[in-house]
């Protein structure tokens, strides 16, 4: 019996991994976790501000929330208040939202929880971001003239094009089915960045641990508080096995 | 009206205070002796027990939790997105309240199927109990329905497309479908007037229905009395009894079982804060990642599928296809075949089982197949309702059925967690076999064997020798 039940596991375990291995989209690269490098985050906002809420809003997100992460307010008013001079206020995006359905022909998507949403079989949505902000690729045949290897035919040009450079795709051939099928091999500089590949993958990770944060600011208390609650919970049901121990010993 | 106490002057001032209130409020002190302090239960209560009241706590956790967040959340396709996140960023200790509610949500319906599942091995429905379950499938079904609208109120992207599928699903009914789909959302699509009415719905109409079940689910069981683990009846008429009366196999609810549930709702309380603390999206599970997106009319899901606790049903609805139509077509050939051959029925009756069936296959053939899996998926619920009288054992608990009953059980809970698991996946989760979408034909042989584990109960509960039901309930002291 107990072998019947083995076979049968290990047969469905096969099944998953074959549904699995035929999906042939780009495997999400492993975002480096910041969640509690309080630099990394300040970075982050830093660079989230500066390139992202030009476009894009985090209409959920108020500014002085960022005192989580370390900063002051003065520091906010100082260095990250661009589209708004009250610090109370949420991060709305500078641009009219119909004139950028007109010039990119899709409405830029609110941040606030973009981290939250796209989490998927590939890993986390730090993951899929981190992916996504590294696979950004020149492409002439599009209106933009750049496309994305993580999310084709994307709307959005690469905006830290300064920063990464130029890289284009290599692809390698497969015969597959017989048929030759392309599969992404790696990447080619074309032209320098300000910053090198190593110091970019560094800048998108602070970045990503920043979304990440803004995903949800509280989940630092919440852990926190979890452990605090745990502990407690654990003392409690030692009490309550002694308490039902001392009912319980006398009924026969 | 209820005697008058009279208490000696010289007693204590809170035997006093006791007393002045017994005699103006004596129905709340009979309650206390009914329902807790003489409230006899059988003594061999196994873990399986500690799910009753855990659904009740968390039913309360889920009231408490419902109050705050409605001081907070607004019902407007409009706001209710962003609501939701000003409760989770703005309001002090906000996203606490609302993980409590949305993780207490799964924890419902976790408790709830292992309560049921309690229920299915010990007999618990058999008589004198068929209403204490019938009861109990109510607040299923009310729970479902509360479940359902609860969800659309985020109004993320699985909030309204999931709302859209399931209310599409009943304008497949014929003639007053589509008539009845518009009512339900208040729109031709779902929208600021479905929101506002699930929210009604959700925050009073359903829970106030739901109260009311679990009340008479407690009074009818109180009446009759606790089953346990062995299925004896420990209040019979020749249940052995101490010299006032009282079985001696049961022990007084409060505080026997009040402190062993102290001991099970700290136990659970872990496991619950675990989640809300340190996995509230439970990987998707409990909140699901499109869910974050806010609500888009224009932009329909890559891949809709409902909450976990929803998706055995929802496996059911989909395996209904055409061929799954002729397939159900052939279960009925065979069951009015048998029925006339076999059957020691007069004529008349076997007249009428042969008309009956025609008629269905009349219907099943001119009727979309998606309004069948609508029915299939109603049916699963419904079928639980009849559950006392389809099982025809001559033993009520698992303990002395025939060791085989255990495997059929086994097989039962393995097809409903298949067909769970099936419902979260996309079509085509397991690839093609000999040409066929696999994950869909398992669905499809395993809703039938849902279905056949029920309607067949009435024959194979029989089956087999009963091992004997000794005369008192199995109880180590502990």
């Amino acid at each position: 019996m107990k072998k019947i039940i083995l076979s049968f596991i290990a047969a469905l375990g096969l099944v998953a991994g074959v549904a699995h291995a035929s999906g042939g989209a780009l495997a999400w690269d492993k975002a480096p976790n910041r969640i509690n490098d309080l630099p990394a985050l300040q970075n982050g906002a830093k660079l989230f501000v500066n390139y992202c809420v030009g476009c894009h809003s985090a209409a959920f997100m108020r500014y002085n929330r960022l005192t989580d992460i370390g900063l002051t307010p003065q520091q906010i008013k100082d260095n990250l208040l661009f589209t708004t001079d009250k610090i109370g206020e949420t991060m709305v995006a500078a641009i009219d939202p119909s004139q950028a359905k007109e010039w990119f022909g899709a409405n830029p998507p609110d941040l606030t929880v973009i981290a939250r949403s796209r989490a998927g079989h590939g890993g986390t949505g730090a993951d899929y971001l981190y992916t996504f902000l590294r696979s950004f690729y020149r492409d002439d045949t599009k209106a933009t003239g750049w496309n994305n290897l993580a999310f084709p035919n994307v709307a959005m040009p690469n905006p830290l094009w300064q920063l990464q450079g130029d890289r284009q795709p290599v692809f390698a051939e497969h015969e597959s089915h017989g048929e030759t099928v392309h599969v992404f091999k790696a990447w080619e500089q074309k032209a320098a960045g300000t910053m090198t590949t190593a110091q970019y993958d560094e800048a998108i990770g602070d970045l990503v641990g920043y979304l990440q944060w803004m995903g949800e600011p509280a989940q630092k208390t919440r852990i926190r508080v979890g452990v605090g609650v745990l502990i407690f919970l654990a003392f409690t049901t030692v009490l309550a096995w002694r308490l039902n121990a001392a009912f319980w010993k006398d009924v026969k | 009206m209820a005697v008058f106490k009279e208490i000696s002057p010289n007693a204590s001032a809170g035997a006093k205070l006791t007393n002045w209130f017994e005699n103006r409020f004596p129905t709340a002190f009979d309650a206390y002796r009914v329902h807790m302090s003489e409230y006899y239960a059988p003594k061999n209560f196994n873990f399986w027990y500690i799910f009753g009241s855990l659904a009740l706590l968390v039913l309360v956790i889920q009231i408490v939790t419902g109050i705050f967040l409605v001081m907070h959340y607004k019902p407007d396709a409009a706001l209710a997105f962003g609501s939701v996140e000003y409760i989770m960023r703005d309001v002090p200790w906000g996203w606490l309240i609302r993980y409590m509610h949305s993780t207490g949500a799964s924890a419902f319906f976790i408790v709830v199927y292992l309560h049921m599942f309690r229920g299915l091995l010990y007999g618990s429905y058999r008589k004198p109990r068929e209403l204490v379950w019938i009861f109990g499938c109510a607040i299923f079904l009310a729970l479902m329905a509360e479940a359902f609208m609860g969800y659309l109120l985020p109004w993320g992207q699985m909030s309204y497309w999931g709302a859209q599928v399931i209310v599409n699903l009943f304008s497949a009914i014929p003639f007053v479908g589509p008539d009845l789909a518009l009512l339900i959302r208040g729109d031709y699509v779902v929208g600021d007037a479905t929101l506002n009415r699930f929210f009604s719905f959700h925050v009073i109409a359903v829970p106030l229905v739901l109260l009311g079940l679990v009340v008479a689910h407690l009074l009818a069981l109180h009446d009759v009395g606790s089953n346990n683990p062995d299925g004896i009846e420990i209040k019979g008429p020749n249940a052995p009894r101490d010299e006032k009366g009282h079985p001696l196999d049961g022990i007084p609810f409060h505080p026997y079982y009040t402190v062993h549930d102290i001991l099970g709702v700290c136990l659970f309380l872990m496991a619950f804060s675990a989640v809300i603390f340190f996995a509230p999206e439970a990987g998707g599970y409990f909140l699901e990642y499109n869910n974050f997106i806010p609500a888009n009319p224009f932009q329909t899901p890559a891949h809709i599928a409902p909450v976990w606790y929803f998706t055995p049903f929802y496996s059911m609805l989909r395996a209904v296809t055409t061929e799954m139509v002729y397939a159900l077509i052939a279960c009925i050939v065979a069951a009015a075949g048998f029925g006339v051959i076999k059957g020691k029925l007069p004529s008349i009756f076997k007249g009428v089982i042969v008309v009956a069936a025609a008629v269905a296959i009349v219907l099943m053939l001119n009727i979309d197949a998606k309004f069948w899996g609508v029915v299939v998926m109603g049916g699963a619920v419904v079928i639980l309702f009849f559950l006392p009288w389809l099982d025809q054992s001559p033993v009520k608990s698992i303990r002395y059925r025939p060791s085989w009953h255990k495997y059929m059980f086994g097989v039962f809970v393995f097809m409903f967690m298949v067909l769970g698991y099936l419902g979260i996946q996309p079509p085509g989760a397991w690839g093609a076999w000999a040409g066929q979408d696999l994950a869909q034909r398992v669905s499809q042989v395993f809703t039938l064997g849902y279905f056949g584990f029920f309607l067949l109960m009435p024959w194979w509960s029989r089956l087999g020798e009963p091992k004997p039901v000794p005369d008192r309930v199995n109880f180590a002291a502990h």
